[in-house]
């Protein structure tokens, strides 16, 4: 911050021009057109520059055949026909889609239950709430490689400990199998998730007054009804952009895909972000990987859209 | 106040019941939230020859505590210099989307000029660009700007994701602030900049701890700008150098690699720690709006 300038409005009038220009100066600080164009300027710069202008840029990118090498033509929509006829890109839309539906749909639930186990009245309820939100906050690529090691073939716990309960006499291969590496990475999103959903949650269920558990309860409504007739229709707009938040950064994940299994074993845990960066950055295919990254564009905005006009109408407006 | 909500009705559990119903499920789920970080401990404190034998040793508990996994990762590997680099990153990108959001969410919501509410809208949906589709466009402008493999590339690039969280924020903190404050200072002659700088910056501290403490957050843990915009060792920041640099071909250093990201993850815990509910405001303000 500037620190304020000393001219005040009642100058003396004797003052020369540069008493005038300064007056002036001193009169459009105050006009608020002037003012809110000169705070927003920094701000506006940033992000028109690093945000807006690449977000168009990689839309334009899209259309070429631009590599790290060279500065690429424009190529009509080729990128795009030849990633519709990818096998490679099919199962990666595929895993996406699997991925962001499964991993949303237990975290919700989940999510929801944690939140309203935490409302209760127990001990230490601060401390736990603290402890409950320490996967979201720490660095995920950094616990993604505590999910690598627990998932490891030889050496992994969780084997270890089914063995030992005599569940199961053989490791379990959990990041060398499709479907084992799908679930895996699952549960990884859903341990990083979970804490999030639930934290956010229980700021809406706060706010929910406890007289009308009171009078629900007096006319008698059993537990399952005081939460399908108050605990939902009251949460339901929170709900919506929780999860809208949710799904956004579950489809758009990279980190945790790309410190666990790279997209392996055979492209089974690829999700379109870790295919684009390994297309764009690794194989050097800028146009390429820009045009995978812009087709999670149309399912993004769909996640909104659904959010926005599925689930916050239903409730009391903006929530 | 709003603690007691749900307790309304509490009391007429029995002893028995709260077991099954609220301990037991609770317990099971901390054990799940929290198993991850006990193993990366136990992992990281454990000599080799422990933590590749769980015939001899039971592996969830260590008999022979070392240090030897810190010791190596401090004299052979950069991870010192990766922590000091992800330290100034995450301090000057916190720093500089502060100073811009604050500016830009009091001219939105307080100098109310032409078209400040769609501004405000804008920013929010700057807020839900991922930067999985933004890091190839990115990284072809960080190139032209000279900056490949420069900590400044990160720098500049972090704000574009924390300056759209931070105004939005602090657009809901400022909302906050009574405006008759404001008036009142106008009316005694103060101008706009004295009152933002002696009025509503003061009054919005806490505000600006829990975007701080996001936004440091945000960008400790930051990782796909960093893995596309760096390449030499000497210049990663601590994620993408655990998963980068401490992987040498198919040979793990277990050991090593929990003790890096249990070193690579305590300063966002701490900071974490001591501002929980700055913290927490600002991840429930941000959904709440």
């Amino acid at each position: 911050m500037t620190p304020p300038p000393q001219a005040s409005v009642a100058l003396p009038a004797a003052a020369g021009p540069g008493a005038r220009r300064r007056r002036r100066t001193a009169l459009l600080m105050q006009d608020r057109n002037v003012l809110g164009a000169l705070f927003l300027l920094p701000a506006g710069t940033l992000l028109i520059v690093l945000l807006a202008y690449p977000l168009a840029l990689g839309i334009w990118l899209g259309f070429t055949d631009r590599t790290v090498g060279t500065p690429g033509h424009f190529v009509w929509l080729e990128n795009y026909l030849s990633l519709f006829s990818d096998a490679v890109f099919r199962l990666v839309v595929f895993n996406t889609l699997f991925y962001t539906i499964v991993a949303s749909a237990i975290k919700f639930p989940l999510g929801l239950y944690l939140a309203i186990l935490l409302n209760r009245r127990i001990r230490f309820a601060s401390i736990l709430r603290a402890v409950v939100l320490l996967p979201f906050v720490v660095p995920t690529v950094l616990s993604a490689v505590a999910f690598w090691w627990i998932y490891d073939s030889q050496f992994s716990i969780i084997s270890w400990a089914l063995v030992k309960l005599g569940l199961i006499n053989h490791y379990i291969d959990f990041l060398g199998d499709p479907w084992n590496a799908r679930w895996s990475v699952i549960a990884a999103n859903v341990w990083r998730g979970v804490p999030f959903v639930a934290i956010t949650l229980l700021a809406g269920l706060q706010t929910i007054s406890p007289s009308l558990y009171e009078a629900a309860m007096l006319d008698g409504a059993t537990p399952i009804q005081r939460f399908r007739y108050i605990t939902l229709p009251l949460l339901t707009p929170i709900i919506g952009v929780v999860m809208t938040f949710s799904v956004l950064m579950t489809f758009a994940d990279f980190q945790l895909i790309y410190s666990i299994t790279r997209g392996g074993p055979i492209n089974a845990t690829h999700l379109m972000a870790t295919l684009s960066f390994e297309r764009a950055i690794t194989g050097g295919k800028l146009g390429e990987g820009a045009a995978l990254a812009n087709l999670m564009i149309p399912f993004l905005l769909g996640a909104i859209m659904f959010s926005y006009f599925g689930l916050q109408r239903r409730g009391r407006g903006a929530g | 106040m709003a603690r007691r909500a749900a307790e309304g009705t509490d009391y007429l559990d029995t002893t028995a019941r709260r077991a099954l119903t609220l301990y037991l499920p609770l317990g099971a789920i901390m054990i799940f939230l929290l198993f991850p970080f006990y193993w990366m401990a136990t992992t990281a404190l454990k000599p080799d020859a422990e933590l590749y034998d769980y015939k001899r040793f039971n592996p969830l508990w260590i008999v022979h505590p070392t240090l030897e996994h810190f010791r190596s990762l401090f004299t052979d590997t950069d991870f010192p210099t990766w922590w000091t680099n992800t330290m100034l990153v995450t301090v000057g990108s916190t720093f500089i989307s502060l100073a811009l959001s604050v500016a830009a969410a009091y001219a939105v919501e307080r100098l109310r000029f032409r078209g400040s509410s769609y501004l405000g809208l804008s920013i929010f949906l700057a807020y839900l660009v991922p930067p999985s589709i933004l890091f190839i466009p990115l990284a072809t402008i960080v190139f032209q700007f000279g900056l490949f493999d420069s900590d400044w590339a990160l720098v500049l690039t972090y704000p574009t994701f924390l300056v759209p969280f931070c105004t939005w924020l602090l657009m809901g903190y400022f909302r906050t602030i009574p405006y008759e404050l404001e008036e009142c200072a106008l009316i005694d002659g103060a101008s706009r900049l004295q009152i933002v700088w002696r009025i509503t910056l003061p009054l919005a501290v806490p505000g600006l701890i829990s975007a701080g403490i996001f936004a440091f957050t945000l960008s400790w843990n930051e990782f796909i700008y960093a893995l596309t915009f760096i390449s030499s060792s000497e210049n990663k920041t601590v994620p993408v150098g655990a998963i980068t640099e401490l992987v040498n071909g198919d040979v793990y250093h277990w050991g090593g690699l929990m003790a890096a990201a249990l070193l690579g993850s305590i300063p966002v815990v701490v900071l974490y720690s001591f501002f929980v509910e700055y913290y927490v405001s600002s991840l429930t303000g941000a959904v709440k709006e």
